[in-house]
């Protein structure tokens, strides 16, 4: 009956662990896209292996034992052989795991190092900012900034800076290395203290946090096109769970279009349209005090640059947006979103406004205008 | 101010008399007695072992499937924090304490503990610290920033849960503080006569080790902590990176005392395994020297290893490396134990009862807890696995499969001791089974869910990344433990009512508390036994006849010196207030902190007037 | 059962102990080595926080060297004292032992006054708590010093109030001797932070 149960139990141990293989799971350890992440599978793989063998000789023995040893039904008690133990067994036991771990040892220091290494060559640089509860992308040699999207060649190494940056706990700015200013040159807008988050988009990369008043860095890349996703592991408040984000991998080709259009200056609406409609409501309205477009003006001639919240610029470009929790192309969450964000997102920053329907719905037209 | 003299028969009014109650409602509140204090602690973490189970069982129905709204973000925050607290604080920690208080003194041959006094305070502190952590929930809200609270979250957090986290765990670790020097003292001094270190049981020396770990361990979290309080209730900059502080300062401080608390976690529960095995093997531990040298090892080496949690904080290769290898190096000793188990096992005359059960389903779950604890050494390996539930399952493995399992085993064994009734087996065994498959129905399939992308303390997660059904298997398991504990209690329930009947040594032991009636008296022996050996309650009983081999001693001869002509009295400690009063004071200063000096002022008041009495009353009369 | 009265306030030292040192010294010493770690934490933290403020005033700006350097002198004194209270006490000279630990009280209580003027001054120049993190590192490590030495005065004046009670002869001496360790251990505590806090030169 222990026998058959334990039995059982084991093959339903090794279906969970079988399963791991077999998933269509997009956030998955297990199916590295790129030479990063591929060093780190490399290396869990064989130690994975070596911990199923210990696995199975230990609690065989265990097993073994058990079974071997028990006192069967009718036999007498008895007191067996009362040994101490064994100074060469203990020796043994002590020098074979320590090899076997001495093993492991080597590779992992130098792959820890490996990845430590900045990347040399055409390495495109990116600084990651981490809010709460979204991701800022800004490429200081490209001039762009974008959000919860992080658009890459295939085949190049990405270079990132990680840094945290909040809303509204304090308003002293954060000292940070990468702080996105304006394109003119200007102070970028307060941008308070920060939390911890942490950066993973497990295909590509291992994680690293990203903590306020420190630069970490990360270095990943993509062999093929495709969409990886990724999301915050470091628990960072009420909306941990919605901090979500992409990484799109382009061909070179696609990737110097993406980058073209991003470049360019926000689409201006028709006249008269819903469209302009939503653009005088996004210049008259609170939007602009955290909201950046570029090439839009407000009212006093200031171009429109705050990065308190995601820079809009290109919004439509995007699939997803709040963390990339919510597609940018269902209009239903678009305007759910515009009428009460904390709704969706516990603790969001972004307040409720008190938008009337048809001021949301000419938001909406003027946001999906923003290609 | 305390008067300077106290005569013996108390001051003004029949409230201020010494108490004497040795039965009743009023005896356990008073009560200095190991036994008492045990099975208060007992009584206690495994109240809270409940609550902390309907926590965790609320996680599970919430994650059961993809962005559910059972719980809402806030709440759940508050939920799976108070769940890490509430487990490893107000569980696991003082359910050992309930085993080292009962079992030490017994075990070493002494009537009680150094400080009896001080051990009936450290059980108040740690009652009124789980009382003021969980009155947060009616007071502004409970914690809600991990059990763990990195700053700057936890500082910057505007209710005041973290604040409630900060000052609880602050009384929680002046009790556990106390009680390290207490048990320190007792097993270093207090032994019978005859008993050398090094033919103390496994589990004194466990014990002696977890108390080194506390007292040393201690003082770092203390200081994070008032750091945090202060960031929060004061404005100071501990954590604050505009000012020039460090949010990793907290990790650092954090950690230096998580890591030895884990050790603290696990080796009551392995002491407890290493007394359970010989017994049902009929033989005596493999490698005693080995498996306390492991032990002590562990408790060193616990103190270097503390990075293993922050390798992705980015501190650089060289640390991650040097941790990496510390970390590495642990699992050794690690291994050296579970071998000696094996090694007793090896060979015995074998019998399954439900303590046996449960400790071999310690040694088997813990490999598993520990071998997923040497893929996270592999760092490269950690920077995927780490803040995922694949970490979430390598720690229940070890803290659940193992501390729990182990502590179970040792609630089945020594049950008879205490309470003179041997609790059902075949109830046990059932509560057994259900609880191994539950367990590893629940925390097996999270190493998988960790691997494919799930990362740890997430309300909710979205449909696309596939998680669902492995999450549904988990929450199923959940409840199957829910049931094996359920099936506990009822065992519990019926035990009580059955007579008293239990033998001094139902189970053919080797240590020294068989040797004293089921319960033991409240002097705890007669006659406080002389040690000859190793095992020495084994070797009254049976004599070695050639090396390895023995035979029960003929009835009426106990092999050893005859007992001592003429009686001298035994003084027990006296009950005594002081310790509930002083834990008062605490308990009314941390709510002051919180909500206003006058009521700080009189906590402390109260605090100073329980420490004067304490110290100017006698410890007997 | 006798009487307990007066200094009897711990456990017996009549019973053997498997390590031959009394119960009481035995805590007395595990708990000061815990409460090294406490410091240990506290100046580990002062150190690695050390020329990172961002605004000031700097340590180089309020530390009067020479005034810290006497109130120090005052504390080592009293350790000097104190020894000479436990040496009275062991011969049983109850007076001589009341004067001493009185001594000790009063250099202790000057060295506390001397901080709270010196930090009052501090405060006057523009440091707090919360003014950088050398305010907030500084005062919290100087703070638990001080309420370590506050404690020790608070036990030393108990010991001397309960002096005038009644029958106290050289058992009782094992109380002021616990006492003494406690006070010596606050001391050379301070003679580490003088010593990294105040003299080791820093930057701003």
């Amino acid at each position: 009956m222990r026998t058959r149960t334990r039995l059982i139990l084991g093959l339903a141990a090794l279906a969970v662990f079988a399963s791991a293989c077999v998933s269509d799971a997009s956030q998955d350890t297990l199916k590295p896209e790129g030479p990063y992440a591929e060093q780190i599978y490399d290396l869990f793989v064989p130690v994975f292996w070596i911990a199923v063998a210990v696995f199975v000789v230990v609690e065989g023995l265990l097993l073994f034992i058990a079974l071997r040893h028990r006192r069967r039904k009718g036999q007498p008690a008895s007191i067996p052989p009362q040994i101490h133990g064994n100074n060469r067994l203990e020796i043994g036991w002590t020098i074979l795991p320590a090899l076997i771990l001495a093993g492991v040892a080597v590779p992992t220091v130098t792959t820890i190092f490996d990845l430590a290494r900045e990347p040399e060559g055409d390495v495109l640089e990116v600084n990651v900012l981490a809010h709460q509860w979204w991701w800022e992308f800004d490429y200081p040699q490209e001039g762009i900034v974008t959000a919860n999207e992080l658009h890459i060649p295939t085949g190049r190494p990405v270079y990132l800076t990680l840094c945290a940056v909040g809303l509204g706990y304090e308003d002293q700015p954060t000292p940070s290395v990468c702080q996105p200013g304006p394109p003119d040159g200007a102070p970028p807008a307060a941008i308070g203290d920060g939390v911890i988050h942490s950066f993973w988009v497990p295909e590509l990369a291992g994680t690293q946090d990203v903590v306020p008043g420190q630069a970490n860095t990360l270095a990943l890349q993509a062999d093929r096109p495709g969409r990886y996703s990724g999301q915050c592991k470091e628990f960072c408040g009420l909306s941990h769970a919605y901090m979500k984000f992409a990484v799109v991998a382009h061909t070179p080709e696609g990737y110097a279009d993406w980058l073209a259009n991003q470049q360019a200056d926000a689409a201006m609406p028709e006249p008269g349209s819903l469209s302009a409609t939503g653009m005088d409501v996004f210049l008259n309205g609170q939007c602009i005090a955290c909201h950046a477009v570029q090439g839009l003006e407000d009212a006093n001639g200031n171009p429109v640059a705050a990065n308190g919240g995601p820079d809009l610029t290109h919004f439509a470009s995007r699939e997803c947006f709040a963390g990339c929790w919510l597609q940018t192309q269902d209009r239903e969450e678009l305007a759910a979103w515009l009428d009460d964000p904390a709704a969706i997102k516990a603790g969001s920053w972004m307040p409720d406004y008190g938008l009337t329907p048809e001021e949301i719905d000419a938001l909406v037209a003027y946001l999906e205008g923003l290609t | 101010m305390a008067s300077v003299s106290v005569p013996a028969d108390g001051r003004t009014g029949g409230l201020l008399r010494r108490p004497t109650a040795t039965t009743g409602l009023w005896s356990w509140v008073t009560t200095v007695d190991h036994k008492k204090i045990g099975v208060l602690y007992g009584v206690t973490a495994f109240l809270f072992f409940i609550v902390g189970g309907t926590e965790a069982l609320l996680i599970r129905l919430q994650l059961a499937q993809p962005e559910q709204g059972l719980l809402s973000p806030s709440v759940y925050n508050e939920i799976f924090t108070m769940h890490g607290i509430t487990m490893v604080f107000l569980v696991v920690m003082p359910l050992s304490a309930a085993f080292i208080n009962y079992l030490v003194p017994l075990m070493i041959g002494a009537r009680d503990v150094a400080f009896p006094r001080l051990n009936a305070f450290s059980y108040w502190a740690f009652l009124f610290a789980g009382i003021f952590i969980y009155s947060s929930w009616f007071l502004g809200g409970a914690p809600n920033g991990g059990w763990f609270g990195y700053a700057p979250n936890a500082v910057l957090d505007p209710t005041r849960g973290m604040t409630f986290y900060a000052i609880g765990l602050l009384i929680a670790g002046v009790a556990s503080t106390v009680s390290a020097i207490n048990i320190a003292v007792t097993i270093l001094n207090m032994r019978a006569p005859g008993m050398t270190l090094f033919r103390m049981p496994v589990f004194v020396w466990m014990s002696l080790v977890v108390q080194f770990l506390l007292a040393f361990s201690l003082p770092i979290i203390t200081v994070a902590l008032f750091q945090l309080l202060f960031d929060k209730r004061f404005g100071t900059h501990f954590f604050d990176s505009v000012a020039g502080g460090d949010p990793v300062l907290w990790q650092h401080l954090f950690w230096l005392f998580g890591h030895p608390e884990v050790y603290i976690l696990i080796l009551p529960a392995m002491g407890i395994v290493s007394e359970i095995l010989p017994t049902f093997a009929r033989k005596p531990l493999f490698g005693y020297q080995f498996v306390v040298f492991s032990g002590i090892a562990i408790g060193f080496i616990g103190f270097g290893v503390w990075v293993h949690h922050m390798y992705a904080v980015g501190l650089g290769p060289i640390a991650n490396t040097a941790f990496g290898i510390s970390t590495i190096i642990i699992a050794v000793p690690t291994g050296v134990k579970i071998f000696n188990w094996l090694g007793t096992m090896w060979k015995g005359d074998l019998t399954f009862p439900t303590p046996m059960l449960f400790a071999v389903g310690f040694v088997a779950m813990f490999v598993i807890g520990g071998l997923s604890g040497v893929t996270h050494s592999v760092v490269p390996s950690d920077y995927q696995q780490t803040d995922t539930y694949y970490i979430v399952a390598h720690f229940h493995y070890v803290l659940f499969g193992g501390a729990i399992f182990g502590l179970f085993a040792g609630l089945y064994y020594w049950w008879p001791k205490v309470f003179g009734r041997m609790l059902n087996d075949t109830l046990g065994k059932v509560s057994f089974w259900l609880m191994l498959i539950g367990f590893n129905l629940t925390f097996g399939p999270m190493h998988v869910l960790g691997l494919q992308g799930m990362p740890r303390r997430i309300q909710t997660y979205p449909e696309e990344l596939g998680l669902a059904f492995w999450n549904l298997v988990s929450t199923v398991g959940a409840f199957l433990i829910a049931l094996s504990v359920l099936v506990f209690l009822v065992n519990v329930a019926i035990t009580r009512r059955k007579p008293r009947v239990a033998q001094a040594d139902p189970w053919d032991a080797r240590t020294l508390e068989w040797l004293t009636s089921s319960p033991p008296p409240e002097h705890n022996f007669d006659e406080i036994p002389t040690v000859h050996a190793l095992d020495e309650a084994w070797h009254r009983k049976y004599v070695e006849t050639e090396p390895g081999r023995v035979v029960p001693v003929p009835a009426g001869g106990s092999g050893t010196e005859a007992p001592h002509a003429g009686e001298h009295s035994i003084h027990m400690p006296s009950p005594s207030y002081f310790p509930l009063v002083a834990s008062v004071g605490i308990l009314l200063l941390g709510y002051g902190i919180i909500f206003g000096w006058l009521l700080a002022a009189a906590g402390a008041v109260v605090l100073l007037a329980g420490v004067y009495g304490w110290a100017l009353e006698p410890s007997a009369e | 059962m006798q009487e307990q009265v007066g200094i009897h306030v711990y456990e017996s030292e009549h019973e053997a102990t498997s390590t031959g040192l009394p119960n009481t010294k035995l805590a007395m010493w595990l708990f000061l080595a815990s409460d090294v770690l406490l410091f240990g934490a506290l100046i580990t933290s002062y150190v690695v926080y050390r020329g990172r403020s961002v605004v000031g005033p700097y340590p180089n700006d309020v530390f009067d060297i020479p005034y810290t350097s006497v109130s120090s002198f005052v504390l080592l004194a009293s350790s000097l004292t104190m020894v000479l209270a436990l040496a009275a006490i062991q011969r049983g000279d109850l007076g001589r032992m009341r004067l001493w630990l009185l001594a000790t009280a009063l250099l202790g209580m000057t060295f506390v006054g001397g901080q709270v003027y010196e930090f009052t001054t501090f405060y006057e120049e523009g440091l707090s708590l919360t003014t950088n993190v050398f305010g907030t590192t500084f005062y919290v490590l100087t703070g638990f010093h001080g309420a370590h030495v506050t404690i020790g005065i608070l036990m030393l004046l108990t010991l001397f109030t309960l002096s005038f009670g009644g029958k106290v002869g050289q058992k009782d001496a094992m109380s002021v001797e616990l006492v003494g360790l406690y006070w010596h251990f606050v001391d050379i505590v301070w003679i580490v932070i003088f010593t990294v806090v105040y003299l080791i030169p820093t930057g701003p």
